[in-house]
């Protein structure tokens, strides 16, 4: 039940985002992408999730083709660097929506889904919270919530997009530990993106330090630090995070509107 | 007397403004809208409705409300296809539609009207096509709903393509990763994140579908008790000298009008949690 990746490309009218990535996860490996902003990373992960289509390769997950699996079988649980959470739907809502959406004669019964959710609301300690709103949690609890809501459909693999990028380095700490022993409980293969070369060395079993489009080095976190495969790993790793080109904005959400028009929206109550 | 915080101005400077805003507000737009009620009542109740309930002056409001709840729910369907292909895809000619939406707000109802005429009117292009099968467009329902529609084509869709381009894509995509099909992403993701939104687009797009005239005078052929619509029958009427008659439909437009604005006021306030909740995020 690997995730075996095999020289995928994929090009973005502008530029490159990919020149052909090849490594394999092994079952119930906790795996980093690492690198700078624009080194493909994002694009390499919502291409697992099914977000995005590669140009070209193979991905092949437990002996299956997986680029061949539409996105909404593929129960590849998503967590955005945002979070994306339901603004509309209660923290409840938000993780049954998983289940909730299911067709008649798969969907678990109305006391079912209460139980997943209260069972899962438990295993990210928001006990209680069920009925708030996102606009009402901390960025923190909003990560667990977005977290609760891919582990509802019970994903094949997790897919975690920068998980802490926009958390204080506090709760960023905490939260850390904790993901790390939810993970080795949960024994699901998972893949996070990160700018941040401590996070990847504190929480994976495997590292890819990426750079343009390529996989530098592969390797187990003591391999990566203590021998740098090539030039660029030696430098990058040589950085402290503060040292990164700011990593929060990343070109694919960078937009420059011309339909804007903030008074039309304002007008509305805002 | 409390102190004047730094960034803010001279009383009497923002005593100056605001009176002069009022002032224009008064006199443009309420002072006209209360003679409106005045002349329509002036011979009495009874005769203001005795001229609304004539046969001509009903069938202008019946065509009215039809053309409205036709041409209405067609912009808003549009308006929501037309929003979400700009705002959550990427296609060549977005540009183009974008400007072709804004069209009819820079483009005259008569015009619009002229253009339906030269390519459905018996002389148009369609037009002996039309004859032949016995099919009636201009001066007749389906022209009069037609530019209707042209004219309230933008309301919705300039509504909700700012609130959707604010709101992205990213909750489509936990949908769908979450295992949704489209439509139900549409329906539980989507549409819930516009509703207020497309709401408001509604009611403008009502207000101004059943207050066209220009377009509408084009295509209509003013056949009274058939092709008048109310602004139409206002016309007609003031134009015979019946203003009681005229000024009696003028206030019931006028209070079709202020009922859509306090329909929005009114859930604009009951939901004024909800909105400033979805608006925080």
């Amino acid at each position: 039940m690997s995730l075996v990746i095999d020289s995928v490309r994929k090009r973005f009218s502008a530029y490159p985002a990919l020149e052909g990535v090849s490594f394999t996860a092994p079952q119930g490996a906790f795996v980093a992408l690492l690198g700078p902003s624009g080194s493909g990373k994002t694009t390499l992960l919502r291409i697992l999730g099914g977000l995005e289509f590669p140009d070209d390769g193979s991905i092949r997950f437990a002996d299956v083709n997986w680029l061949a699996v539409p996105t909404r079988e593929r129960r590849a649980g998503f967590v955005f660097q945002h979070y994306a959470l339901f603004r509309h739907m209660s923290v409840a809502q938000n993780i049954a929506f998983g289940l909730s959406i299911r067709p008649r004669r798969e969907r678990p019964s109305r006391t079912e889904i209460e139980r997943r959710v209260a069972e899962l609301l438990a295993l990210v300690r928001l006990d209680g919270l069920g009925r708030r709103y996102p606009s009402q949690l901390s960025g923190g609890q909003r990560q667990r919530v977005a977290l609760a809501r891919a582990l509802a459909i019970e994903p094949r693999v997790l897919l975690l997009d920068e998980p802490f990028g926009a958390l204080d380095a506090k709760v960023r700490k905490e939260l850390r530990g904790w993901l790390r022993a939810l993970h080795g409980r949960l024994g699901i293969t998972s893949i996070f993106v990160t700018h941040d070369q401590d996070e990847a060395f504190a929480l994976a079993d495997l590292v890819a330090v990426m750079n343009k489009g390529r996989i530098e080095q592969y390797g187990s976190p003591a391999e990566v630090r203590n021998s740098p495969a090539t030039p660029f790993v030696r430098d990058f790793l040589g950085m402290n995070a503060s040292e990164l080109p700011n990593p929060g904005i990343r070109p694919a959400q960078v937009r420059l509107d011309t339909v804007r028009n903030r008074n039309s929206s304002k007008e509305f109550g805002s | 007397m409390r102190a004047r915080r730094p960034t803010e101005d001279h009383p009497a400077t923002r005593a100056l403004f605001v009176g002069a805003t009022m002032a224009l507000i008064i006199a443009s737009l309420v002072m006209p809208l209360a003679m409106v009620f005045a002349q329509a009542l002036a011979q009495g109740v009874a005769v203001a409705l005795r001229s609304v309930e004539s046969r001509d002056a009903l069938a202008a409001i019946r065509l009215t409300l039809v053309t409205a709840a036709i041409a209405v729910p067609l912009n808003m369907l549009f308006g929501i296809a037309a929003s979400w292909a700009i705002t959550k895809h990427d296609f060549r000619g977005k540009s183009v539609l974008l400007s072709l939406i804004d069209l009819p707000f820079s483009v005259s109802p008569v015009i619009a009207g002229l253009l339906y005429v030269l390519i459905f009117g018996m002389q148009g292009w369609l037009g002996p096509w039309l004859r032949d099968h016995d099919i009636k467009i201009i001066f007749a329902l389906p022209g009069i709903v037609l530019a209707t529609i042209f004219v309230t084509f933008p309301f919705v869709a300039r509504e909700l393509i700012p609130l959707m381009v604010d709101q992205g894509r990213q909750e489509e995509e936990a949908a769908i990763s979450l295992g949704a099909s489209g439509w139900q992403t549409f329906l539980r993701v989507t549409l819930p994140n516009i509703r207020w939104g497309l709401l408001y687009g509604v009611l403008l797009c009502n207000a101004r579908a059943m207050g066209e005239f220009g377009a509408v005078s084009v295509v209509s052929g003013h056949i009274r008790g058939l092709t008048n619509t109310m602004p139409l029958a206002v016309e007609a009427l003031y134009n015979d000298y019946e203003f009681v008659g005229a000024f009696a439909v003028a206030a019931l437009l006028a209070l079709l009008a202020i009922v859509t604005l306090g329909a929005k006021a009114l859930l604009e306030w009951h939901y004024a949690g909800e909105l400033a909740a979805a608006h925080r995020h």
